[in-house]
């Protein structure tokens, strides 16, 4: 049996179309994927991802854990409630999950990994934790609020909601009660993600929807993420991949004299592979595991969809390193080759398409 | 469910209609496009290709996924909606107006082969 989220029943309610993602039965969408992928690039959306999970790191060791366990580094996080996207990496340099670290306190953090990866990540984490405590808190749901207007809604349909976060700067978070308000997502859009006590999940969901916030599903999620040129783990990379290789380099430190696990592997390295971004120029539709043939060889597209803001479809693609922004390629889809262009991700932030045909 | 009594199905949830000029019109039913979602992508067969019954000859694209489209009878490619292939998302809006292509069938008895509206209901509600 999948597990359900707090907010289960109200998806139920919405009609959402339910589908089993990694484990969790989830709302794929409420009737289109589309118009909800538009919803939240013009006005404000809501997702429940209560199937991530947050993992509180408490005690004196947390910071030197982190320091160690992930490959970005903790030390850029002064400011409490600050953020920090990083991947935390096996031995060999491949990626175990990407994560979002929240810091608190040097003795306190709080990291938020993906729902089909949260076991083994639990293990790895306890694993090394030594005096660390680790803790699941299975007892917290997420709803992100994304989009334009998603803030001004969110302060309309939270009380106190404006007066913590109105100073927010991307990429932080403040307190609310025992809820945590974070300037963060997965969209490309302005917008919070909140992490609140399951049991009070349903009330702030109803309340958000009566200011005009409307639900979608993963299906949206997915291809706006993709649109943002945003990675999704175990699609974009794996533990068979370095972040090198999946177009996270922005988020290895490897500067910094700290050692972290994966890290002599990846600075001996020079990745054979990369990830840039796709257009395609004939008509149809890129998907994950398509070939890609470039001048310099072959390469695999990682994740691909139609793009609904750029009526077209884009991909992400593991290419031989050398091929640049601007070459042309040629994808594989059923017994054609079609005719794509390599670009540079993004495709779009913040409502605008910053990726054009010469 | 929407499942116009007039048509015939087969269990890969195409549709298809004899008309008067002796051409089968071949579609996709109402329940596909809803499990397909947002269609955005058809492509379509040649005029003049032959088809046998069962084979793969056009492709549905939603956002999520790619389908295949089977020739429901077996004949030749008369037409193909090219109206339809502009704007996908007449599938969607109605999948029994948005049809895709006609088929000049070898034999029309084989339209008898196919699902009339109560027995493809029974499969699309367990599909």
């Amino acid at each position: 049996m999948p597990k359900q989220t707090p907010l289960y029943a109200t998806h139920v309610r919405l009609g959402g179309k339910l589908v089993d993602f990694a484990g969790w039965d989830m709302p794929l969408h409420y009737g289109s994927q589309v118009e909800e992928h538009h919803q939240v690039r013009r006005d404000a959306g809501m997702f429940d991802v209560s199937h991530m999970l947050s993992v509180d790191l408490e005690g004196a060791g947390a910071h030197d854990l982190l320091h160690r366990l992930i490959a970005n580094n903790v030390d850029k996080l002064t400011v409490p409630g600050r953020a920090l996207y990083s991947c935390m990496l096996n031995p060999a340099g491949g990626v175990i999950d990407d994560l979002i670290v929240y810091f608190f306190r040097p003795d306190f953090y709080r990291l938020v990994v993906n729902a089909g990866t949260a076991d083994k990540d639990l293990a790895w984490i306890a694993q090394h934790a030594g005096a660390v405590a680790v803790k699941p808190r299975r007892d917290l749901a997420m709803i992100a609020v994304q989009g334009p207007n998603a803030r001004a809604k969110t302060w309309a349909a939270l009380p106190g909601a404006e007066a913590a976060s109105a100073e927010l700067k991307p990429f932080h978070a403040a307190w609310l009660g025992d809820a945590l308000i974070a300037r963060t997502g997965y969209t490309g859009e302005d917008g919070f993600e909140l992490m609140i006590p399951a049991e009070r999940a349903e009330a702030t969901w109803n309340a958000l929807l009566a200011t005009g916030v409307k639900p979608a599903g993963l299906g949206a999620r997915d291809t706006l993420r993709l649109e943002a040129g945003m990675a999704l783990y175990g699609q974009d990379m794996d533990e068979q991949t370095s972040p090198l290789e999946a177009g996270l380099a922005w988020t290895v430190d490897l500067a910094a004299p700290r050692d972290f696990i994966g890290k002599s592997v990846l600075a001996g390295r020079r990745p054979d592979r990369q990830t840039l971004g796709l257009l395609l120029i004939d008509k149809g539709v890129l998907r994950s595991h398509q070939k890609v043939f470039t001048a310099l060889g072959e390469g695999e597209i990682t994740s691909g969809t139609f793009s609904p803001t750029m009526s077209r479809s884009i991909a992400l693609a593991r290419l031989p390193t050398g091929v640049a922004a601007g070459d042309s390629v040629e994808v594989e889809i059923r017994d054609k080759r079609l005719k794509a262009t390599v670009v540079k991700p993004p495709f779009v932030r913040n409502g605008k398409v910053l990726i054009h045909d010469n | 469910m929407n499942i116009p009594a007039d048509l015939k199905y087969a269990q890969s949830h195409e549709w298809a209609r004899l008309a008067d000029d002796g051409l089968v019109t071949i579609g996709i039913s109402d329940h596909a496009q809803e499990a397909l979602g947002d269609i955005v992508f058809l492509e379509l067969p040649q005029v003049g290709h032959k088809v046998k019954a069962g084979e793969e000859c056009a492709v549905v694209e939603s956002v999520k996924a790619a389908s295949d489209i089977y020739a429901p009878i077996s004949g030749e490619v008369a037409a193909v909606n090219q109206a339809a292939a502009d704007a996908p998302e007449s599938v969607n809006q109605d999948a029994y107006a948005a049809w895709l292509f006609k088929i000049k069938p070898d034999n029309v008895a084989d339209l008898d082969g196919l699902l009339d509206a109560a027995a493809y209901a029974k499969i699309a509600a367990e599909s």
